[in-house]
């Protein structure tokens, strides 16, 4: 292929991107007699250098095209169907020159219907006589007539010359003497253009019938505006992508080569060279700021495309969208643009397809029938934001959560914690919503972990804000430039690392004798290591660990003081311990070899100023290894961790409330930890009360003798249940540990399980059963459990709440205790295992009620017919109590009645358990 | 002595860039090397294969230094020892091969070449072209290519 063509090939590829955005902006701006006459110049650019080169195709397509628009210069009303007639012409342009790059021929073939359709189209009359035109008709437009008639490639020779002579631009076209009444001249028949018409509507799809006009307002960008393109375009020159890259590497050389003089010069007292030196250094940097922005491109050239898409699905899914472009001009660099390129378009597509609702929803909403999609850029610090924004339905996140837990991607108490931006986020997860169920609600997502992979190879972030029926905004956070980052260079053993600053929230210091000083000091579950970060924990790994190939710290190899570098990758934070943080430097990153490339933990490597290699740590790749070793990811969200029934250790959370003394509850039944302001706290009738997460949260002190703080902060441990929330006001949360449970029942205190022995210290083991009634009167309404007793107790209660508070008082009271969480559950469980003894029930539960159970029970005959059941109940009422003893149940206990539950099981126990054992 | 080999028949002849590792002489086509140097600085990089001793800079570029020894499964040279290091291309990366030093450049036809003996170890075998029979001493013919293909078995180990 000759130069010539190739070059043809590069400018009319770019050509047509332009008339094909500059086309949809035509559409609702017909009057703008800029912007057709860039058109028109665009497209006769493309036709002349067709008859030039020999591609007959090509230039009978243009120039049918091309008189159509002579028409609209005219006066003609621009109509949908006519600019989608257009647009299927210049794909079909561009798909001939597709074949034309691949073979280096034109390919054969006809192009009759469209130039056919064109050409009806233009021969036309308009319904109205339009206003006279302020140029005159444009010459390139010949009768019709007499064009149909001759072969389209013969056709525009003479006219093609005339063109050419005409050249450089339209501007030209207006001083030409016209041949003016040849535009009117298929007046005559009128008739048979109606047809043709009607042909025209049809080649455009699906185009309904009065196909929705995506009002686009490009920005201005490329080298769209006014007739002085021409001359613009003298000004540049076409430099070849590896051309530049070559240059930047130089450069990048040349700024290291001149960092380590700059070093060499700060050790040596002869100045002689300095001032050359200083010389150096002031150009160097001028070159890398040039080359770098040679490198630069408008994020509008990443854009071009989408107002076509948008216009193209709006009239495919027959909704009315707009499209609006604000901040086309900010630059970055063209690697980065490359990689965003297509997740922006697929996100755009993604908020016209599943965000924007249809035009009577959003009608019957009381929206604008026409439905926005916002897309905005800016620079905000040495990062670039973009912002996708649309007014639809919003993404449905009670659904979301259902599919997560149901997909089984996280555990279904986790989930219920998150916050609606951490729920958002699931939609990135592979093959999330393609599944049916939340596609027909909610929609989202399709190729979205795609779009989200594509953002984070190049360090980037995607976030997402969004309300039910408002509409949804995804802003992604990019680096400017890839070759150049900004990074903080740390020590982690004998070496150094480059830490990418995008990732780092920030930086903490360790010791280990701050422990006792109340400053930051990392504490050990089960040898995890673990900080304590504003009443969250982090989990920690050494980056000296992860060199040495193991996620996790392991006792005795304690690196206990240092800088703990807290980083956040998606929706995981962790913090990375080093020895020492020296300082943030600039630096060129340069990628791995090819032998190292598999390593995740490395994005690269760069020379300091000092002349040494150092690895460039990828945040993303410790994150990954975060996650895969123990269960330090799942912390990192939740600070809360599963407790194991049976013998396994308890993990406590552990507070000082009244007189100094320190009590526990398992962490499992808290929610949160938090630390508010105590000027919050409201009473509304003789109750303390906060705000909280858009709902208002009973405060209920954790010892009557805690006086409620008026002023500075109050510590609060927030338990939830389904949607209730209970803030227990404590002293100070002192600490979280592992331990055995060996739990003393306590003295007759409903306010405490027991006391147990934690870190030496006596701690008293609170019973949540006790505060929540003080919170809620009605708590007991809600979910239920069983416990069984001695040997083998089996508990059923749907609340794992519940489960979770009465397994300790049980356990305490010497039974063996499983639990089921559904009646269903609960009989299989009885079936399979022979050694259950009794049963604890709640009777109120969703599906199988408990008396269900009890009555499956009975008729299962043989053992379990006879098994002893104790029913918890919120209200004991006489019909319930009619219906218990028709199922021979043992006892019927409140709920919140330790004791009673207690002395129930003690009672029945001597004769049951004695015959079980 | 082997110029004298050289004007004989000049049209057969490679030169070979010579090295050694231990008493060993092992020959590298003269238009795969790029460089002599002598290594400093070098980067261990953690986790990576255990031939890859690390990186290191080489007039501004980043080079993946890589020790012979280690590709030969022999044991490390002593803390100390002297090094030098052979500079090589491939497909537009640069590695370093680190040897216990470099000799002169030899231009060898093909009268002295010998296939590859088979009861050599296969680690090397795999990596030889042939030897040379010299004077008073044997030159193996390193393959640079096959030389700088590790890693690819042992990355699935190395992950894990």
């Amino acid at each position: 292929m000759d130069d010539l063509l190739r070059e043809f090939l590069v400018e009319s590829a770019e050509h047509l991107d332009t008339v094909d955005a500059e086309l949809v902006r035509f559409e609702q701006d017909p009057n703008n007699q800029q912007i057709l006459r860039n058109i028109f110049r665009l497209v006769h650019t493309i036709k002349g250098t067709c008859g030039f080169l020999g591609l007959p195709r090509l230039e009978a397509l243009a120039h049918a095209a091309e008189t159509l628009m002579g028409r609209f210069r005219d006066g003609y009303p621009v109509s949908g169907a006519s600019v989608t007639l257009i647009l299927a012409t210049l794909d079909r342009l561009k798909a001939i020159l597709a074949d034309l790059e691949a073979s280096g021929t034109e390919p054969s073939g006809s192009d009759d219907d469209l130039i056919g359709a064109l050409d009806r189209m233009s021969s036309e009359e308009a319904p109205a006589p339009a206003p006279a035109p302020v140029a005159a008709p444009a010459a390139v437009v010949l009768p019709p007539p007499v064009e149909r008639e001759l072969k389209p490639g013969e056709v525009s020779l003479d006219e093609l010359e005339r063109a050419f002579l005409e050249a450089p631009g339209p501007d030209d076209f207006a001083l030409e003497p016209a041949p003016a009444p040849a535009a009117y001249a298929p007046a005559q028949e009128p008739a048979r253009e109606l047809p043709a018409f009607e042909m025209a509507s049809d080649m455009a799809a699906e185009e309904a019938p009065e196909p929705a006009a995506p009002r686009a307002s490009a920005a201005a960008s490329g080298p769209a505006e006014g007739g002085e393109g021409a001359i613009a375009k003298a000004q540049t020159i076409r430099v070849n992508v590896d051309t530049i890259e070559h240059l930047m590497t130089m450069v990048s050389e040349l700024v290291l080569t001149r960092n380590q003089l700059l070093e060499i010069a700060r050790r040596h007292e002869d100045s002689s060279y300095k001032v050359p030196l200083q010389r150096l250094s002031h150009v160097t940097a001028e070159l890398q700021e040039g080359v770098m922005k040679t490198r630069m491109q408008p994020i509008g050239n990443a854009w071009q495309k989408l107002p076509r898409v948008v216009r193209d699905l709006s009239a495919e899914l027959g909704k009315g969208i707009e499209l609006v472009m604000s901040g086309a001009e900010t630059e970055l660099d063209r690697q980065v643009l490359d990689v965003i390129k297509d997740p922006l378009t697929h996100m755009v597509r993604n908020s016209a397809d599943h965000g924007i609702e249809a035009t009577n929803e959003r009608i019957k909403a009381g929206k604008p029938a026409r439905g926005t999609i916002r897309l905005s850029a800016y620079h905000e610090g040495g990062t670039i934001t973009i912002e996708i924004a649309d007014d639809g339905k919003g993404l449905d996140l009670a659904a979301i959560r259902k599919k997560a837990v149901e997909r089984n991607l996280a555990p279904a108490a986790e989930i219920e914690k998150m916050t609606d931006a951490q729920v958002a986020k699931f939609i990135f997860h592979a093959g999330f919503s393609t599944a049916k169920a939340v596609t027909s609600v909610s929609g989202r997502g399709v190729g979205m972990d795609v779009v989200k992979t594509n953002i984070e190879t190049i360090g980037g972030v995607v976030d997402i804000a969004t309300e039910l029926g408002r509409g949804t905004t995804f802003t992604i956070k990019i680096p400017l430039t890839l070759a150049i980052v900004s990074a903080l260079i740390v020590k982690a053993g004998a070496q150094r690392y480059a830490v990418p600053q995008i990732a780092v929230l920030e930086l903490v210091r360790v010791d280990a004798k701050g422990a006792k000083e109340g400053a930051n000091a990392i504490e050990r579950i089960n040898g995890a290591p673990v900080l304590r970060l504003r009443e969250r924990l982090l989990p920690i790994v050494t980056l000296d660990g992860l060199m040495r190939g193991q996620a996790t710290v392991e006792e005795g190899e304690v690196v206990e003081s240092g800088f703990v570098v807290v980083a956040q990758v998606g929706r995981q934070r962790f913090g990375v311990l080093v020895d020492e943080v020296f300082h943030t430097e600039e630096i060129v990153v340069k990628p791995m070899s090819s032998k190292l490339r598999h390593i995740p933990l490395f994005a690269g490597n760069t020379i300091l100023g000092d002349g040494a290699v150092v690895l460039i740590v990828d945040p993303n790749g410790v994150a990954r290894l975060v996650g895969q070793s123990a269960q330090s990811g799942a912390a990192a969200e939740s600070e809360v961790e599963e407790v194991e029934t049976g013998d396994a250790k308890a993990t406590l959370l552990v507070f000082k409330s009244g007189a100094g003394g320190f009590k526990a509850v398992p962490l499992s039944l808290v929610t949160r930890l938090e630390e508010i302001d105590a000027t919050k706290i409201e009473w509304l009738g003789g109750r303390p009360l906060i705000q909280y997460r858009g709902r208002l949260m009973p405060l209920v002190p954790a010892d009557p003798s805690i006086p409620l703080r008026s002023e500075g902060s109050q510590s609060l441990v927030v338990f939830s249940d389904g949607d209730r929330a209970m803030g227990l006001v404590v002293d100070e949360i002192v600490d979280i540990v592992e331990e055995r449970l060996d739990i003393e029942i306590a003295a007759d205190r409903s306010d405490l399980i027991g006391s147990a022995v934690l870190r030496g210290r006596a701690t008293d083991i609170i019973n949540i059963a006790h505060f929540l009634p003080l919170a809620y009167d009605d708590w007991a309404r809600g979910p239920r459990k069983t416990t069984t007793k001695a040997p083998s107790l089996l508990l059923v209660d749907d609340s794992a709440f519940f489960r979770d508070m009465l397994t300790p008082v049980l356990k305490a009271a010497g039974y063996a205790v499983s639990a089921a969480a559904s009646a269903d559950e609960a009989l299989k469980t009885l079936l399979s295992n022979p050694s259950i003894d009794v049963v604890v029930s709640d009777l109120e539960m969703p599906g199988r009620s408990g008396f269900d159970l009890v009555g499956a029970m009975r008729k299962a005959g043989g053992r379990l017919a006879e098994m002893p059941v104790v029913a918890l109940t919120g209200t004991v009422g006489p019909e319930a109590i009619e219906q218990a003893r028709s199922l021979a149940i043992s006892d019927l206990v409140a709920k919140f009645d330790r004791s009673g539950l207690l002395a129930a099981l003690s009672e029945i126990g001597e004769p049951a358990l004695a015959s079980a054992a | 002595m082997q110029a004298a080999n050289a004007n004989i028949a000049p049209a057969d002849t490679t030169d070979y860039v010579t090295v050694f590792v231990g008493e060993t002489m092992f020959g590298l086509t003269i238009d795969r090397v790029h460089d002599v140097f002598v290594p400093a600085g070098i980067t261990p990089v953690p986790l990576a294969p255990k031939e890859i001793v690390g990186l290191l800079n080489l007039r501004g570029r980043v080079v993946t230094a890589l020790c012979l020894r280690r590709r030969l499964s022999l044991p490390d040279r002593e803390a100390g020892a002297a090094q030098m290091a052979i500079g090589l291309e491939q497909t537009g990366e640069t590695f370093a091969l680190i040897v216990d030093g470099v000799g002169e450049v030899l231009k060898l036809g093909a009268e002295t070449h010998e296939p590859v003996p088979i009861n050599l170890d296969p680690r090397w075998r795999d990596i030889s072209l042939g030897v040379h029979r010299l004077d008073g001493r044997l030159l193996v013919i390193l393959d640079v290519d096959a030389l700088l293909a590790f890693g690819e078995a042992g990355r699935d180990a190395k992950v894990a």
